[in-house]
């Protein structure tokens, strides 16, 4: 850029890390997680439609440890997002700025996301018959 | 000569996205459709945990199976698209990278799209 000597306003690093700064960020992390959680279930369908083979293939990879611990990071991003993008929705109707409910919510969103993933792998686990 | 046009008028169009409201609109209204789509998603898979290719294709086949994963597909990707854009718009600052980077997030959404949605129909309408 043109002027590199010039000084910068006062940036991140100047404020105190809180929940809303939290949830914001992790707004856009979880939303680029999903997008390449998206191209996982894009390749399980291709996956679904090609046959009984290769539908094998993937849902082997997909139960392996590896394939789990990504399952379960996906399922924290959906769920995180989901929460975070319903208090955007408030926030866009001019809701939720008063400084103690906004943190409120930013942290309900962890409680939320935390509480439905373990909810969501139990149920699943339960219906595996794991359980 | 004397210029009729309004100052909005002369702006609008102008700012960096090139565009008005119609992305954040479209953003938020995908958003809400996607509540209970996702719901939908979560539901359904949870149910079908474990299960193997013949029981999938199977619920799959349903209906209102196919139907809302594809419009869990396509709302999800439209959202998918708007969010990233959004992305690009603000960390890529090259001018050329930026261009790039559109049409490359365009087109991985069309294709992740279309694959989807063909997986499920050919599904819905197979053998």
């Amino acid at each position: 850029m043109a002027q590199a000597n010039r000084p910068l306003s006062p940036h991140l690093q100047v404020y105190r890390w809180g929940a809303h700064m939290a949830v914001s960020i992790l707004h856009r992390a979880t939303g680029s997680a999903l997008a390449f959680g998206a191209i996982l279930l894009t390749w399980w369908l291709v996956a679904l439609a090609t046959g009984h083979d290769y539908f094998s293939t993937v849902q082997g990879f997909a139960g392996s440890w590896f394939g789990r611990l990504i399952l379960f990071g996906i399922t924290f991003s959906l769920m995180q997002h989901l929460a975070s993008g319903i208090r955007h929705l408030f926030m866009d109707m001019g809701r939720l700025y008063d400084l103690k409910i906004n943190t409120l919510t930013a942290k309900s969103t962890f409680v939320f996301s935390i509480v439905a993933t373990l909810g969501i792998w139990y149920a699943a686990y339960k219906v595996m018959g794991v359980l | 000569m004397t210029d009729m046009k309004t100052p909005i008028a002369k702006v609008r169009g102008l700012g960096s996205a090139k565009d008005g409201t119609h992305h954040w609109l479209s953003h938020r209204v995908t958003a809400i459709a996607n509540i209970p789509l996702v719901i939908f998603f979560v539901v359904s898979f949870v149910g079908n945990a474990g299960k193997g290719h013949a029981e999938w294709v199977a619920w799959l086949k349903q209906p209102i199976a196919s139907v809302l994963m594809i419009l869990f597909i396509a709302n999800m990707v439209y959202h998918m698209r708007l969010g990233l854009q959004v992305l690009i718009e603000d960390y890529v600052y090259d001018p050329g990278t930026k261009f790039a980077s559109m049409i490359a997030l365009t087109f991985s959404c069309v294709l992740i799209a279309s694959l989807s949605i063909f997986s499920i129909l050919r599904i819905a309408f197979g053998g």
